[in-house]
């Protein structure tokens, strides 16, 4: 019995550890080929991500990847694939900043209605797709895609033709600022008076706290619930989840909009923490990276938490790699093999998992 | 056979007459000038290359997204390898390098058996990454021009047919008859030979050879044993191995030939639609060729359709907006057919819905005399989704696609 508790805990590590060599080997060689020391790289990124402000930065970096993680995985659950996040998260937070700057509410009700508005936009971006699903038969990947593009076309367009103000002297377009009661307090202030020590101009985004809540909540709801048990039923098995009385197509119009909703969400600390606006400089391709950290994370709250920690550190510390001439660039080749090595190791675990029960349960039936 | 032949004919003179009546109407006249047919031939050649792509591969019951991927690193190495080496050596390298992202997918898929979206979706991102991270490197070693483009790269001659089209073979120019006869802007007629001069003079070598690519598809995959194990592979791949079928041969195979494609695909974007690599290049067109692929119910004669609607719609976005302004009176018309066809069935509920939509469009038209540019560039987008939802039902994938197979039915 010990033997085989030793087994178990190998075979979970097996997974991440091979999948960390795979994707070391693959960056050195990646840094070798611009004739570079790996050690060099490894060593300068340790050195500097592991600073305070960047630790901080990292965790800002990861905050919106985990939001919009968590808005994937949803869908995963319901066997479904939203990847979509970028358009809805993009549609969200140029709403949310317009309608947010119309009015002034107190503090926390602001906030609260600001994001709602982002919500409400995401999820009826999203919606779209889940009609196409349901209605049409269009596989939601596809129409997701499609629904980024145009969702990029349309936010270029209303914040150029419409929400945009222009400040004299300035070529920067942006909208209205936010007034203050919808700033999202950042967690420095607080964390000082926690007792870290102070940091020259370093920042903690307050939505930190938010992407906490709603990995908890996330856990929660899919598997403690009724409803998270239908919505991973309606994944795992369509017929057999029919059959049990599960609406199927209630289900992925659900988790689709759900979904964009969440998604909406990952624009905002941007929007509330460190802009006060949306403007030209927003921030692209989170909604792409998000995916990749759902998929690392095998869709679970404490897996993408660690993934999204991973690539917002890859992400700041990769940048001191220009100070000894590499292309800061080299972490995306570290964030795509570890994700592609990744998946791969989990699917090999698992197969290898499944020989041994048939064995075992050989040894079991002839014995 | 010859029933379905002219079915298609007619349906073709229906379109192009409804075209042409909606030229004359709005005088959008590069709605089928000899430049929109040329650019929409041009335009769709990626699209088709990688439908075709994902033929191959969602017939031996892979599913390909990482197509975009793929046509981004065959775009990438057109770029590199072509500003070098010249044009014909970039389009090996194209498609080359296409096949090493397939091949990556292969392994994920068939040999690992992780799911098709997933590992194509990985591929698509770490395609995108490795050549920005790559061509940075150029950069900084001074090679090219800037971290997001590549040199120039020669040109591929153009020609086209000789006499009507402008041809010229053996240093002999031979005359243009159908251009002039396209700008008198008759009826009808001018529009058919505007189509025919604009798909059939200053062609590319390349573009011929990507047509050809169309029938020959359709000759490996449906009239020889390859192609019949290959397509068994997709459909039944346990009753395929019972008959001495190397299913996951094949499936390589096809991931395979749809990288090489999809490859061939991104490195026509920079070698002979461009003049050189240049980042974003690919902009979704790997994931328009599912769509196309989707469109043309797993079928080359169908993936050269959707190809052909998609790069007409590009064409048209790109030369000119009040062409676009005009093909909202398309888009009427044929919601006018759907809700003729819709009573006809007795479906009053989606006949009001498209009635509704359809009146909308046409307050639009005469709302508003010129689109914006950055909703213009949407149309491509909007078509998938519109034919995307109109087609869909009438789909039939390989009946095993995207399922992962293991020999003796392990999962």
């Amino acid at each position: 019995m010990k033997r085989l508790s030793i087994q178990k805990i190998a075979l979970a590590l097996a997974a991440p550890v091979a999948a960390a060599i795979v994707s070391l080997v693959v960056s050195s060689v990646a840094v070798l080929a611009s004739h570079k020391s790996p050690m060099l790289a490894y060593k300068t990124m340790w050195e500097f991500g592991t600073q305070g402000g960047s630790l901080m930065e990292a965790l800002n970096s990861a905050t919106p990847y985990y939001i919009a993680a968590i808005a994937i995985a949803v869908t995963f659950q319901a066997g479904l694939f939203n990847i979509g996040v970028e358009g809805q998260l993009r549609l969200g937070a140029l709403f949310s900043a317009y309608i947010g700057a119309m009015f002034t509410l107190p503090p926390v009700l602001h906030v609260l209605a600001v994001f709602i508005v982002a919500m409400t936009i995401g999820g009826i971006w999203a919606s779209i797709a889940a009609y196409l699903k349901v209605k049409r038969g269009v596989n939601e990947v596809i129409s997701t895609i499609m629904l980024n593009s145009l969702a990029v076309g349309m936010t270029s367009f209303l914040f150029a033709k419409y929400f945009a103000v222009i400040t004299e002297g300035s070529n920067n377009m942006t909208t209205k600022e936010l007034p203050t009661t919808a700033w999202f307090p950042d967690l420095v202030p607080l964390l000082t008076k926690l007792g870290l020590p102070e940091i020259q101009g370093a920042s903690v985004n307050g939505m930190l706290v938010i992407a906490i809540a709603l990995g908890f909540i996330f856990w929660f709801v899919v598997n403690r619930t009724r409803f998270g048990f239908e919505l991973r039923a309606s994944g795992a098995n369509p017929i057999a989840a029919r059959v049990s009385g599960v609406n199927s197509k209630k289900m992925t119009v659900v988790a689709l909009v759900i979904s964009g909703a969440i998604a909406g969400l990952s624009g905002l600390p941007a929007v509330l923490g460190e802009t006060h606006a949306y403007n030209m400089g927003f921030r692209s391709g989170i909604g792409f990276s998000a995916i990749a950290v759902a998929l690392l994370g095998r869709n679970s709250a404490g897996g993408m938490a660690f993934s999204a920690l991973l690539f917002g550190f890859l992400e700041v510390s990769s940048r001191a790699l220009e100070l000894i001439d590499i292309a800061p660039e080299t972490y995306v080749i570290m964030q795509g093999s570890i994700l592609l090595s990744s998946v791969i190791a989990y699917e090999v675990v698992r197969r290898f998992k499944l020989t041994l029960q048939s064995k075992e349960l050989a040894k079991a039936v002839s014995a | 056979m010859k029933n379905k032949g002219t079915k298609l004919l007619l349906n073709a003179t229906y379109l192009l007459l409804l075209l042409s009546i909606i030229r004359v109407i709005t005088g959008a006249t590069d709605l089928t000038s000899v430049g929109t047919a040329s650019a929409a031939l041009l335009l769709s050649v990626p699209i088709v290359l990688a439908g075709l792509g994902g033929l191959f591969s969602e017939r031996a019951g892979v599913v390909n997204i990482g197509l975009e991927g793929m046509m981004i690193l065959g775009a990438w190495a057109g770029g590199f390898i072509g500003s070098q080496h010249g044009p014909w050596l970039g389009l090996v390298a194209a498609v080359i390098f296409g096949a090493v992202g397939a091949l990556l997918h292969a392994i994920a898929t068939i040999s690992f058996g992780v799911d098709h979206v997933v590992s194509g979706v990985a591929i698509n991102i770490m395609a995108a990454g490795l050549v920005r991270y790559l061509s940075t490197i150029l950069y900084q070693g001074g090679s090219w021009p800037g971290p997001s483009q590549s040199p120039d790269i020669k040109e591929i001659p153009l020609n086209g047919l000789p006499v009507l089209s402008g041809g010229h073979f053996f240093g002999w120019q031979s005359p243009d008859i159908l251009t002039p006869i396209a700008e008198k802007h008759w009826f009808f007629i001018s529009d058919l030979v505007g189509i025919i001069r604009g798909i059939t003079g200053n062609l590319s070598y390349v573009t011929l050879v990507a047509m050809l690519f169309v029938p020959l598809a359709f000759w490996v995959l449906w009239k020889t044993s390859f192609g019949l194990r290959l397509r068994s592979a997709g459909e039944a791949p346990v009753a395929a191995e019972s008959l001495g079928v190397n299913v996951y041969a094949m499936k390589y195979a096809g991931v395979l030939i749809s990288g090489g494609l999809a490859g061939l695909g991104g490195g026509f974007l920079a070698i002979v639609a461009a003049n050189h690599y240049q980042e974003n290049q690919v902009a979704g067109r790997g994931y328009i060729g599912l769509a196309a692929l989707l469109f043309g119910n797993y079928r080359p004669g169908g993936i050269l359709a959707g190809a052909a609607l998609f790069g007409f719609a590009d064409a048209l976005q790109l030369r000119d907006s009040q062409a676009i302004h005009a093909l909202i009176l398309l888009i009427v018309a044929i919601m006018a057919y759907l809700v003729y066809r819709d009573i006809k069935k007795g479906k009053m509920l989606s006949g009001v819905i498209s009635f509704v939509m359809g009146a909308a469009l046409l307050w639009f038209y005469f709302a508003v005399d010129e689109l914006p540019g950055q909703l213009v560039s949407m149309t491509p987008y909007i078509a998938t989704l519109l034919v995307m939802s109109l087609a869909s039902q009438r789909l039939r994938m390989p009946a095993a696609d995207g399922m992962p197979y293991r020999r003796g039915g392990l999962r």
